[in-house]
């Protein structure tokens, strides 16, 4: 089993607030991030494939399939907007770098698993930075053991 | 158990082609990656040895050994080359990160005199790279 990483980057605005808090507990939770005009970052994504080496082309995953799965899926959908305003994702729900990480999680993997010109391939991880100081991995909440699922 | 990681660098070219394919297909299946006359990356690899701390020395192994091996095995062989013409496995093999990784693991593994090869890591760029834990 091969683990193949590639390194994508978006920029975002969110504000971390909650409707099922009161404005104090809100401010007392999130802090600076509750910020009503929100702020914005630099996310580093990274997508882990795991697969095995195609032998006829020793790729793991074609590299320009995944470029544009991430473009439509995650970078077109978030980059450049404003989390909570701009986004479907999180209309109802706080835009931390939790959620946000399973929601990219969440979003990749229908494409990700079993799909690939020539390659049999499982989303393995989805790794997000935040800041340099902050990051979240998620594995989509299962062993890292997972079928690996052919090509359609 | 503890992890102990070795970083090395090198520099080589690289074309990807598959005589099985047409000319077409390799274009198609990897774009500019399959101009024949090769083109460059700055590797870095990372190579992470497990094992125990030797409760005499405080180490797993003796880094200087792995950076010697690392020289010797990988460096000697693949730094400043065209893998496809210089390397003789990727006269047959096509040099994908994938493949590199799995061909340095397999040329490491054998030599480590102590300590266990864990993870071979290797960045083509630093927005790609390969992890191989031999299997």
């Amino acid at each position: 089993m091969v683990y193949l990483t590639r390194r994508y980057y978006f920029s975002a605005a969110h504000r971390l607030h909650t409707e099922a808090l009161s404005p104090e507990e809100n401010r007392r939770v999130y802090g600076k991030c509750n910020n009503p005009h929100g702020h914005g970052h630099n996310y580093v994504l990274d997508v882990t494939v795991a697969g095995r080496v195609d032998p006829a082309t020793g790729m793991v995953c074609d590299l320009g399939f995944l470029d544009r799965l991430v473009r439509r899926e995650i970078l077109d959908r978030f980059d450049e907007t404003h989390l909570n305003l701009d986004t479907e994702s999180f209309r109802d729900r706080v835009p931390t770098s939790e959620n946000l990480c399973m929601e990219i999680h969440r979003l990749l993997q229908p494409h990700l698993d079993g799909a690939g010109p020539g390659a049999e391939v499982r989303l393995e991880r989805i790794g997000l930075q935040e800041t340099t100081s902050n990051s979240i991995e998620y594995f989509g909440g299962r062993e890292n053991n997972g079928p690996l699922r052919k090509v359609k | 158990m503890i992890y102990v990681t070795r970083r090395a660098e090198f520099s080589a070219s690289h074309y990807y082609h598959n005589p099985a394919f047409s000319a077409e297909e390799n274009r198609r299946i990897f774009g500019k990656c399959s101009n024949p006359h090769g083109h460059g990356h700055n590797y870095t690899l990372e190579v992470t040895v497990a094992g125990e701390v030797d409760p005499t020395t405080g180490m797993v192994m003796d880094l200087k050994e792995l950076k010697l091996l690392l020289e010797k095995e990988v460096l000697e062989a693949m730094d400043h080359r065209f893998l496809n013409k210089e390397v003789p496995v990727f006269a047959t093999t096509i040099p994908t990160t994938e493949n590199l990784a799995i061909e340095i693991w397999k040329l490491l593994a054998p030599k480590l005199a102590c300590g266990k090869l864990h993870r071979i890591r290797l960045y083509e760029t630093p927005d790609l790279f390969v992890d191989y834990f031999g299997e």
